[in-house]
C-alpha cells in the first residue's frame, strides 16, 4: 500500500513541520505581519491615490493581495526544504523505511496551513479596513479553496528550487526574482486593459490574473461596469486557475520528489 | 550466496568523489550478534562505507547484503532491518526529545500507541526522561548524541550501524554511551561502530577492521592486531636529555629488538619479554647509573601501535594531511 504509507508518512513530517512553526514563534510572526501590512499598505496608499470608477480600489484590491500574498508563501515551502536539507535530520530521514516522498509531501501539506492562517489574518485585517465578500458564502468557500489550491502547486515549484538551491538566502533571492515580477505583471493590483501590448498578452494570460479574477469575481470585488474580458483565461478564470494548478503539480511535483531522491544519495 | 552466519557482507566495495577515491575495494563481513569497529582515520573512508550498507549511497562498484537483502536492489528492504546513528545527531532540534522518538516510531510505522510507549522507554533508559519533553535544542552534547543513539533504536532493528557515536564528546559522556553500546549487544544486537579511536575500539569491539585509503588492511580482535606488532614495550622518561645515552644503553640490555624513540621528548621505548623481572632489573639498573626517571611503564602493545605498524610509519600519515589519529593523542 505505495500511496496509504506516502500519506501517513507526509502527515508525521507535516506534524514535525508545524511543531517547529509553533516552537519558533519568530515564524509565525512573519506569517501575519507581512499580510496584515500588505493589506494596509496598498488599501492606504494606493487605494487613496487610484479611484476605480464605480467602485473602491480597496475591494478591487484584495484578491490580488491574497494571490499575490499565497504565491509569495510558497517561498517558505523551498526555504523549509533548503534548511532541511542542510541538517543532520535528513540523513535520519534517508535511512528509514519510510516513503520517499514524504518529506516533500509533508512540507507541501503543512505549507497549507501556513496559508489558511495568513489568508484568514489578512481577510480579518480587509474586513477591518472595509473590504467586503459580496458573494454567497458557498462563492467565499470557493474563492479561497482556489487560493489554497492554487499555493499548493507554487509550493511543489518552489519545493523543487529549494532542493537545487545551495542554501536559503539564495533561495530568497531566486524566488522574489521570479515571484515579484510574475505577480505584479498582472491584474493582481490594476486593471490589465491599458498595460503595453506585451505586458497586456503577458498578464490576460497569467494564471494569476485568472486567479485574482477568480477570486474577485467570487467575492463579488468586480466593479459594476467593467467590461466583460475578452480573452478565454479571465472568462473562465476558476477553470483556467485549476488547470495551471493542475499542470504545475503535475510537473513539479514529481520533479521534487526525484530530486530529493536524488539529493538525498549525494551522501 | 549471502552467507547466512555473516548478517553484513561487503565485497569490493569502490566509491570515488571525482579525483578522491574514498573506498577502494573494501570487503567487509560481521558475524550475527557481534560488535564490529570500524577503525580508521579521518578519510579512511568508515562513513562511506556505513553510507553504502544503510543505503544512503550506491557504490560504484561492488556488493553488500545486509541479513541476506542486497543493499543495492533492494534499500527499501534493507531499510526496514537497520537502526542508523549518524555522525552528526540527526534529531530535530525544534522538537522535544520525545516528539523525535515518536516521529521515527511512527516513521518506522510502529504505529501510533506502540510509538509512544517506546519513545517512553528510550527516554527512561536513556536516562533523558526529565528533558523528555524539552526542546532538542536545550540539550547537551551528550543528550543530543543519547537521543541520537534512542533513534537507531526505535523498531530494535536486527543490525545497527553508529557512525562515530562518541566523537567529539567528554570523557563522562563517552563512557556513559559505551556503557549502554555494550548493553545492546546483549540484547541480541548486531553492531557496525565506526571509531576514530582507538581505545573505543578496543574496549566495545569484538572484532576490529582497521581501515585506510578505503581498504581493509586488517581484521581480528584487539588482541590477535596487538599479537601482530608483538609482545610487551617498556618505556622509559628521563627527566633529562643527558641522562639519554645511559637510558639507552641499559634497555638495549633488556631489549629483544630494536629500541625505538618517541614523538614524546625524553622517552625511549623498548619492546621486551618477561614482563616484571625485567622492569625490576631496568629500575635497578637505572638506580645504580644515576639516571634520573620521571616515568617508566611496562605495558602491552596499544591499538596505536598497531596502526602504526600497519599503516605504515607516522611520518606518512602526517605528510598525507589525515588526522594523526594513530599517534598516541587520540588514545589517551
Amino acid at each position: 500500500m505505495n500511496a496509504f504509507h506516502a500519506l501517513s508518512d507526509s502527515l508525521v513530517i507535516a506534524k514535525r513541520n508545524l511543531i517547529k512553526i509553533k516552537r519558533v514563534p519568530d515564524i509565525l510572526v512573519f506569517v501575519l505581519i507581512s499580510p496584515i501590512m500588505f493589506v494596509l499598505l496598498f488599501s492606504y496608499v494606493f487605494g487613496s491615490a487610484i479611484q476605480i470608477p464605480g467602485g473602491s480600489y480597496r475591494e478591487f484590491l484584495m484578491a490580488g493581495i491574497f494571490a499575490q500574498t499565497v504565491v509569495f508563501g510558497a517561498t517558505f515551502t523551498g526555504a523549509g526544504l533548503a534548511d532541511d536539507m542542510q541538517k543532520g535530520i535528513i540523513d535520519r530521514f534517508r535511512s528509514l523505511p519510510m516513503s520517499r516522498a514524504a518529506v516533500v509531501m509533508g512540507r507541501t501539506a503543512s505549507d497549507v496551513v501556513y496559508n489558511v492562517i495568513s489568508l484568514m489574518i489578512m481577510a480579518l485585517t480587509g474586513l477591518l479596513v472595509g473590504w467586503r465578500m459580496r458573494g454567497s458564502v458557498i462563492d467565499a468557500v470557493v474563492g479561497f479553496g482556489l487560493l489554497l489550491l492554487f499555493a499548493y502547486s507554487i509550493s511543489w515549484m518552489m519545493a523543487l528550487v529549494g532542493l537545487l538551491v545551495p542554501s536559503v538566502e539564495v533561495l530568497n533571492n531566486a524566488s522574489f526574482m521570479v515571484i515579484f515580477p510574475i505577480t505584479f505583471i498582472a491584474n493582481t493590483f490594476v486593471p490589465s486593459d491599458n498595460l503595453p501590448t506585451v505586458l497586456r498578452v503577458f498578464a490576460e494570460w497569467n494564471p494569476i490574473s485568472a486567479l485574482a479574477h477568480a477570486t474577485r469575481t467570487l467575492f463579488g470585488n468586480i466593479p459594476p461596469g467593467t467590461p466583460e474580458p475578452t480573452v478565454w483565461p479571465l472568462q473562465n478564470p476558476i477553470i483556467y486557475s485549476i488547470i495551471w494548478a493542475g499542470i504545475i503539480i503535475g510537473v513539479f511535483a514529481p520533479l521534487a520528489v526525484r530530486r530529493y531522491t536524488k539529493a538525498a544519495k549525494k551522501g | 550466496m549471502p552467507n547466512i552466519e555473516n548478517i553484513i557482507e561487503a565485497s569490493g566495495l569502490v566509491k570515488r568523489y571525482g579525483e578522491v577515491v574514498a573506498l577502494d575495494g573494501l570487503d567487509l563481513s560481521v558475524r550475527e550478534g557481534s560488535i564490529v569497529a570500524l577503525l580508521g582515520p579521518n578519510g579512511a573512508g568508515k562513513t562511506t562505507a556505513v553510507s553504502i550498507l544503510t543505503t544512503l549511497i550506491e557504490p560504484d562498484e561492488g556488493s553488500a547484503t545486509v541479513a541476506g537483502v542486497d543493499v543495492l536492489r533492494d534499500p527499501a528492504e534493507v531499510r526496514k532491518l537497520i537502526g542508523l546513528s549518524g555522525q552528526y545527531a540527526a534529531v530535530d532540534e525544534h522538537l522535544t526529545g520525545f516528539e523525535n522518538l515518536d516521529m521515527i516510531g511512527r516513521l518506522y510505522r510502529l504505529g501510533r500507541r506502540r510509538s509512544k510507549t517506546r519513545a517512553r522507554e528510550l527516554l527512561e533508559r536513556f536516562d533523558l526522561t526529565d528533558a523528555a519533553d524539552r526542546p532538542v535544542k536545550t540539550y547537551s552534547g551528550g543528550m543530543r548524541r543519547r537521543l541520537d543513539l534512542a533513534g537507531a533504536l526505535v523498531a530494535e532493528s536486527p543490525v545497527l550501524f553508529l557512525d562515530e557515536p562518541t566523537t567529539g564528546l567528554d570523557l563522562p559522556s563517552r563512557q556513559e554511551l559505551w556503557r549502554i553500546i555494550r548493553d545492546l549487544v546483549k540484547r541480541g544486537a548486531t553492531l557496525l561502530l565506526t571509531t576514530q579511536y582507538l581505545e573505543e575500539a578496543d574496549r566495545l569491539a569484538d572484532d576490529v577492521l582497521v581501515i585506510d585509503h578505503g581498504k581493509a588492511i586488517a581484521q581480528g580482535t584487539s588482541d590477535e592486531l596487538k599479537d601482530l606488532v608483538g609482545g610487551e614495550r617498556l618505556e622509559v622518561k628521563v627527566t633529562d636529555a643527558t641522562y639519554l645515552p645511559a637510558a639507552r644503553e641499559i634497555l638495549s640490555r633488556v631489549a629483544v629488538g630494536e629500541l625505538q624513540d618517541d614523538e614524546r621528548p625524553r622517552v625511549i621505548v623498548a619492546p621486551v619479554s618477561g614482563g616484571a623481572p625485567v622492569l625490576a632489573r631496568v629500575l635497578a639498573d637505572l638506580d645504580v647509573t644515576g639516571v634520573q626517571v620521571s616515568d617508566v611503564v611496562l605495558r602491552r602493545p596499544t591499538l596505536d601501535d598497531v596502526f602504526l605498524v600497519l599503516t605504515g610509519n607516522a611520518t606518512q600519515v602526517v605528510e598525507e594531511g589525515a588526522k594523526p589519529t594513530s599517534t598516541r593523542g587520540g588514545a589517551a
